[in-house]
């Protein structure tokens, strides 16, 4: 990644000396003080922080989050592959700590809606004006059988990053692993975080394993029949990975219904046991604890929010943005966490401002990498509409098919430039 | 915005180069906002995405609109471009021009 270390120290030093009088807390409340507070530091709550700080200078902004380093999870598949180390993949918050955002690493252990409170683990209490909510996802344990705490050490997800462990500990195992082993993937049914990620992972390892260990097979045994980009993953596995993927669907006994750690296998629905050397277990999700706790989830286990400025549905000066949202047709993805956070500041802040949320047009591009020099993507471009959120019509979609190794080995740099571009709008 | 506080100027002007090189006049607008995962902090450029900051905003209203007609072959800015209204490009391309 691209960095300017000379000039964003000088500005950092200048920030800092003239923004602490601005951040300590404020007697008076006036408007130009409304105090921002963001829960979360991942691609939501950093881009709302940081886009709050940058476009509403007389905003006072705070940030809880636990980590000191965010490791993302967009990439972490190319470490799975091989292609990529762990640092290249983790982010610290100087530079938002530069810009004049207070950062506290703890957790938010309670909101209280209608005191406009954050109770924090470390015992602190916050008030804010306005809330923007990004704190992604929590795994479901129990709600595969066989699949708890303890399991996810025999079976990573590598779904939630946090420190990085999990996605280390798989890639471990995919190290440890004998030519000639099989790598099993379990595959959750929709809404997950992500659509087009298990199949991204499915071809890193394929990468890894073609070249290091070419006898192996992975077995990707999947809840749905049909999944994101599919002609796009399928064409490319068949051109570079020969017949080493085997994907099956639930119409051909592909879902899960059970794992079972100290035998390592998974158990289909209907009764097939797949004994796997190792095995990657991508789980149901619901919104983050956080938002289960607080009441601001529906029973789905996700939030509901206004399409337009994402005020909850049960609380409206509370922001929901990112994973932990309802967002569909959109997909849970790092760039609609990203834009929809910008939208939702916006919004708080022209609520503030007693004025409507200003015009919204959200935009996603997911790019997969199938191989080393074979990237492919999706573009998707929504607005909020009657009931919802709705794709502007005749717009977007995934690369075109075919064997056209030009398109596929450009899109592979784009993915990178991506990378590197989205990581510096939310980490400055 | 409210700029009454002298401090609040001196942030504001600061701030506007924190982006790393382009400064512009004020927020993207929130259509530019999508532009940003790929084309650099403010549209500075970034790997091999293109700057868009400082370019004449015709210019840049021509290119989109050849993208969306398909006049002009692209990996993705076809898809892209399809997605922005007239006034969402014109806006766009007005924000990206006016940054120096
Ligand atoms: C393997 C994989 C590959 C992916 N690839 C892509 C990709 O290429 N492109 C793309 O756009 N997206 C990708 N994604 C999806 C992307 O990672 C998520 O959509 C994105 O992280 C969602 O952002 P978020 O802010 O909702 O959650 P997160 O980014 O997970 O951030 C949530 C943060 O909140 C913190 N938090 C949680 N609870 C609390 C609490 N109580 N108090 C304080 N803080 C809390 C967490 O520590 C975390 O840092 C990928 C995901 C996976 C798993
Ligand atoms: C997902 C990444 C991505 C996003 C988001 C994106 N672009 Fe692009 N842009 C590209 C790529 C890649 C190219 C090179 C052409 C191609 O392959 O499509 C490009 C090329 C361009 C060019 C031509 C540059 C030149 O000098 O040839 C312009 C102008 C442009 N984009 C404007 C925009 C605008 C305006 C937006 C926001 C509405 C935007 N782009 C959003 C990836 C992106």
């Amino acid at each position: 990644m691209t960095h300017a270390p000379t000039r964003r120290a000088a500005l950092g030093a200048t920030l800092g000396l003239i923004a602490s009088p601005l951040a300590a807390p404020a007697l008076s409340r006036a408007q130009g003080q409304a105090r921002l507070l963001v829960i979360g530091g991942g691609f939501g709550g950093a881009s709302a922080a940081r886009f709050a700080r940058t476009s509403y200078p007389e905003l006072q902004v705070t940030l809880v989050e636990p980590l000191t380093r965010f490791v993302t999870c967009p990439y972490g598949n190319l470490l799975l592959g091989g292609t990529r180390q762990i640092g290249d993949i983790t982010h610290a918050y100087d530079g938002l700590r530069a810009a004049g955002i207070r950062i506290l690493h703890d957790w938010a252990e309670g909101i209280d809606a209608g005191a406009k409170r954050v109770r924090l683990r470390g015992g602190e209490t916050l008030s804010y004006d306005k809330l923007i909510l990004s704190p992604g996802i929590a795994i479901r344990f129990g709600a595969l059988p066989g699949y708890d705490e303890a399991a996810a050490e025999v079976f990573p997800h590598a779904w939630v990053p946090g420190d990085g462990s999990q996605t280390l500990l798989l890639r471990r195992q995919l190290e440890a692993m004998p030519d000639g082993g099989v790598v099993g993937f379990s595959i959750p049914p929709n809404p997950f975080r992500c659509p087009p990620g298990p199949y991204e992972r499915i071809s890193m390892v394929a990468a890894y394993l073609r070249r290091h260990k070419p006898r192996s097979k992975i077995l990707a045994l999947d809840a749905k029949d049909a999944f994101s980009k599919q002609g796009l993953f399928q064409d490319g596995w068949k051109a570079l990975y020969g017949d080493m993927v085997e994907w099956v669907p639930a119409s051909r006994d592909g879902k899960v219904a059970r794992v079972d750690p100290a035998a390592k296998v998974f158990e289909t629905e209907f009764g097939e046991r797949h004994r796997l050397d190792v095995g990657n277990v991508i789980p149901p999700q619901s919104a983050a604890r956080i938002v289960l706790g607080s009441g601001l989830a529906a029973q789905t286990g996700w939030a509901e929010v206004d399409p337009r400025s994402f005020a909850s549905k049960a609380a409206p000066d509370i922001h929901i943005v990112g994973d932990a949202m309802n967002g569909a047709p959109m997909p849970k993805s790092g760039y609609i966490a990203n834009n929809t956070a910008k939208q939702a500041v916006a919004s708080a802040v022209a609520a503030l401002r007693g004025e409507a949320p200003p015009e919204a047009v959200y935009f996603n591009t997911c790019y997969s990498h199938v191989g080393e020099d074979y990237g492919i993507s999706i573009v998707g471009i929504f607005r909020p509409g009657a009931g919802g959120f709705v794709e502007v019509p005749n717009s977007g979609g995934v690369s075109p098919r075919g064997d056209l190794p030009e398109q596929r080995r450009l899109e592979a740099i784009h993915a990178d430039t991506w990378y590197a571009s989205i990581t510096r709008d939310m980490f400055g | 915005m409210h700029l009454s506080h002298p401090l609040g100027a001196a942030l504001l002007a600061t701030s506007l180069f924190a982006a790393g090189g382009a400064v512009a006049a004020g927020p993207a607008p929130l259509a530019a906002q999508g532009c940003l995962g790929c084309h650099g902090p403010n549209g500075a450029g970034i790997g091999s995405g293109a700057r868009l900051a400082g370019r004449e905003a015709a210019e840049l209203e021509s290119i989109m609109r050849a993208y969306r007609a398909d006049q002009r072959q692209g990996t993705i800015m076809n898809r892209i471009a399809r997605g922005y209204t007239e006034q969402d490009i014109a806006a766009i391309a007005a924000y990206f021009a006016a940054i120096r």
